[in-house]
């Protein structure tokens, strides 16, 4: 049997004691100090925990170490390359895709995600695919044309 | 906004090493805790470091409606400055100075006028010195980004760094200073890019959750089942077995606290409370009759003309009642606070719309002076007026103080749902009138709970009146079964819902068009150029309701601002679903600070509209919240969205206006009205959920509004 959690994290290895049941969030949270992934509802609902494992978006809040044994697992503070901000993230920036920023981290892991199983999104794909990640400030417009702007059928990848 | 700064104001000024606060002798703290207004000091908003860095204070907070870029292009503008000097620090309470709250869409308006004017003051000031220093006349000098130099010999300068270490700013001019026009900006009326931008996608930006201390635990407190339950018996005794976890229960506040926060919550689990729970027989739908038969006397505000003799004359009297549930304000980001108790001193980071305020409601929960309480706001999630109360401070602070270790607080979901100071249910009675050429000559209007706001009657109605039964804080304590607080544009949304759906009727039983109808009724100029301008940018294509077009307008004044949304709609009829498929807002809200800033506001507005017109209302069965989580309050999606355009109609005459909450109130209106348009179902109560529209739509008399 398993003694510890080993995965990779934003292009590392990680460890952590192995404590099967605890969430994925919390462990990021608490015991990795990474706070860019955000708690909302705790229960799979508003998509403000999103991280990326196996190029998957997953709900943080609902996935236990057990489900990250062994995989690779990308949160917000993995998506910049240093100081070089991916796409996505400059394209947030330039449309103003968002207000008070808490949803931010998974609409980004979340788009991050859609951007990898497919390169060139449609307008209805793009909405297809945010529909469950909950925006309170009403960002949404804008969070579809900076995805728009990096994967959309006209834009294409900056 | 620093979180990482725990010092005072004065060690913080010789931190950044001097300048023109440096003589600030007292602690702001002092000089701010008996003031209830905003001091005229121009050292308590900023400050001028020797290298030119520019550090503006307000104690207003940056939820999202972008007051940290606008306030600093403010500051910037009047100061002569470019935005990239600027640093921002808010609402924390040892630093900036004394301020309400950030609510009421009041901080370009209403704060906006005291840093303007206290940054222009710096800026005379710091011209004055360079001028004895470079001895030559004000008149013949010149300010580009901070730097201060003679026409035409532009090696002769000074910057501000270097007058601003050389001279005291306790120096006072006779004269005033003068604001700047909208022709000279520079920074103010563009659309820079945030400054909390890379801080948001690079999830860096601290929100109070994200803050913590060494040997910080976490709480999580035992709460009642519903509200008004009081506790009969509590057993801890598996809680106590947890290893490493600290109890507390003093005065009605039982919490179990550890350095993890998963094994405080399962801990909280294991505790088994007996409650006795208030049986009151009332849920979201017969609250509204409850409310009404609550009612306290009337505050009786515009009364105008012969009520009676209108009354008389009326061809047809439209005698309609219009009712909203209650709404969460749900943010995405629950209530959270930090606290530390040491040394006499407490410290609080938290969630909150209100830092001087919490402050002082810390400093009397744990018996200090507030002078000891510092209230520090990291970035807030989301407020909406639901963090205009921030009792997890008081909550945190309190377990800090009774365990001597720091104690982060972070409610659940559930308990955000449960605490939440829900917008009230509330009822619009109205009578009224119209005569053959189409005027309206009747206006009786009365609300209960949803107060005053956006009750004026700006349409030219002779005989009118306007009664408030109970404010939309309720009529003392047991008006409502949990707390209602101010939600965007507190009760506006219920008065406006009720006025232009009226107004509707009133139009299309007339036979016609609802924008002639509007303007036919009021001479309101700022009100018929928003309306005229909306209707244009919309393509607005006039006929009588139900014209089957899909298409209604609806208006509003709020904030200082006025409003108006045209909106497009397609009705399922089968189904009574409706997908709104544009809406056009104009929106005169006088000088624009920010014109990007002020459209992501309109449009946050329009977004977050959709969810109280379609599905958010909270459900209760007495003091028992049903609605716990996402899963069953349902918020607008993706899907919902329609593309939004946003007309800002210019007004420079008028100093700037609100702009965070005028372009939410016509919501309801102008769907239900458009909806009434698409198919000649009239819904009289908001959230049109499907069950309701499709009743709307079977009534027998299409064109009346359905009972709910
Ligand atoms: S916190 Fe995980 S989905 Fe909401
Ligand atoms: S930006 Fe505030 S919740 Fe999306």
């Amino acid at each position: 049997m398993a003694t510890e959690i080993r995965f990779r994290l934003n292009g590392k290895p990680a460890t952590l004691p192995y404590n099967p049941e605890r969430t994925l969030l919390r462990a990021l949270r608490t015991d990795l100090g990474l706070t860019g992934t955000h708690y909302g509802c705790g229960i799979g609902e508003c998509g403000s925990c999103t991280v990326v494992v196996d190029g998957k978006a997953v709900r943080s809040c609902v996935t236990t170490l057990a489900e990250i044994q062994g995989k690779d697992v990308i949160t917000i503070e993995g998506l910049a390359k240093g100081d070089r901000l991916h796409p996505l993230q400059r394209a947030f920036i330039e449309h103003g895709a968002f207000q008070c920023g808490y949803c931010t981290s998974g609409m980004l892991m979340n788009a991050y995600a859609l951007t990898k199983e497919k390169k060139t999104l449609s307008r209805e794909e793009i909405i297809d695919g945010m529909e469950d990640n909950l925006c309170r400030c009403g960002a949404h417009q804008r969070i579809i044309a900076a995805i728009e702007e990096v994967a959309g059928a006209k834009g294409g990848r900056s | 906004m620093t979180t990482s700064l725990n010092l005072d104001r004065r060690e913080f000024v010789k931190l950044l090493g001097g300048g023109i606060v440096v003589l600030l002798t007292t602690s702001p703290s002092e000089l701010f805790a008996q003031q209830r207004q905003y001091p005229t000091d121009v050292n308590a908003y900023l400050h001028i470091a020797p290298d030119g860095r520019i550090t503006v204070f307000s104690g207003k907070i940056e939820m999202g409606q972008g007051v940290m870029t606008s306030q600093a292009q403010m500051a910037a503008e009047e100061l002569g400055v470019s935005l990239g000097r600027i640093e921002m620090i808010l609402g924390d309470t040892d630093k900036c100075p004394w301020d309400m709250g950030t609510f009421g869409s009041l901080t370009t308006r209403m704060f906006g006028p005291a840093l303007r004017a206290a940054c222009a003051e710096a800026r005379l000031i710091l011209m004055q010195l360079a001028s004895e220093k470079l001895g030559v006349p004000r008149e013949q000098l010149v300010v580009d980004d901070g730097i201060v130099s003679v026409k035409g010999d532009a090696s002769r300068k000074l910057t501000y760094g270097q007058l601003a270490k050389g001279q005291a700013i306790t120096r006072t001019l006779d004269e005033k200073a003068v604001l700047r026009s909208v022709a000279e900006f520079k920074v103010m009326g563009r659309s820079p890019k945030r400054m909390d931008g890379v801080e948001k996608v690079t999830g860096r930006a601290k929100y109070a959750a994200d803050i913590t201390l060494p040997g910080m635990l976490s709480a999580r407190i035992l709460r009642p089942p519903a509200h008004g339950a009081k506790l009969v018996s509590v057993d801890t005794a598996r809680a106590e077995k947890v290893e490493g976890l600290t109890l507390v229960n003093q005065d009605g506040l039982v919490a179990v606290l550890h350095a993890d926060p998963e094994t405080a919550g399962q801990a909280l689990q294991t505790i088994v409370a007996k409650w006795e729970v208030r049986k009151v027989d009332v849920d979201q739908d017969s609250i509204f009759d409850y409310l009404v038969k609550k009612a306290p006397e009337p505050d009786v505000r515009d009364t105008r003309g012969d009520l009676a003799a209108a009354r008389k004359d009326a061809a047809k009297l439209f005698e309609l009642t219009w009712r909203s549930g209650y709404k969460a304000h749900a943010p995405i980001e629950p209530h959270a606070a930090l606290a530390e108790v040491k040394d006499g001193k407490a410290t609080v980071w938290a969630a909150t719309q209100t830092p001087f305020p919490t402050r002082d409601a810390v400093a009397s929960a744990i018996g200090f002076d507030p002078a000891n309480v510092r209230l520090i706001t990291p970035y807030v999630g989301g407020g909406f007026g639901g963090k205009s109360s921030a009792p997890q401070a008081v909550e945190a602070a309190r377990l800090a103080k009774i365990v001597g270790k720091p104690v982060q607080v972070e409610w659940t979901r559930e308990e955000e749902f449960f605490y939440d100071t829900f917008d009230p249910a509330a009822v619009v009675k109205i009578a009224s009138a119209v005569d053959a050429e189409g005027r309206i000559t009747l206006w009786e209007y009365d609300v209960y709970f949803a107060g005053a706001r956006s009750t004026e009657v700006f349409y030219d109605a002779p005989n009118a009146r306007v009664r408030v039964f109970g404010a939309w804080r309720g009529a003392g304590a047991d008006t409502h079964l949990f707390a209602v607080g101010p939600w965007r544009a507190p009760g506006a949304n219920t008065n406006v819902f009720a006025r232009e759906s009226q107004i509707d009727v009133m139009a299309a039983a007339a036979g016609i068009d609802p924008l002639e109808f509007r303007l036919r009724n009021t001479k309101d100029e700022r009100m018929r150029r928003v309306l005229k301008a909306a209707a244009g940018a919309a393509g607005w294509k006039a006929a009588p309701g139900p014209s089957g077009q899909g298409r209604a307008i609806a208006c509003g004044i709020d904030a200082g601002t006025y409003a108006a949304l045209v909106a497009f709609v397609k009705v399922d009829e089968a189904t009574g679903t409706v997908k709104v498929e544009r809406v056009v807002c104009a929106q005169d809200m006088g000088v624009v600070v920010n014109p990007d800033g002020a459209t992501m506001q309109v449009e946050g507005c329009i977004t977050m509209g959709l969810g109280y017109v379609f599905s958010e209302e909270l459900r209760f069965e007495g003091g028992k919240i049903l609605d716990k989580n996402f899963d069953s309050y349902k918020l607008p999606l993706f899907s919902w969205v329609p593309k939004i355009e946003t007309v800002l109609v210019k007004n420079d005459e008028l100093a700037p206006q609100g702009g965070g909450e005028p372009a939410i109130v016509p919501m309801g209106a102008v769907i239900a009205n458009a909806v009434f348009d698409a198919c000649g179902a009239r819904v009289d109560r908001l959230p049109m959920t499907p069950e309701r529209l499709l009743a709307a739509i079977r009534a027998p008399k299409a064109k009346e509004p359905a009972a709910g």
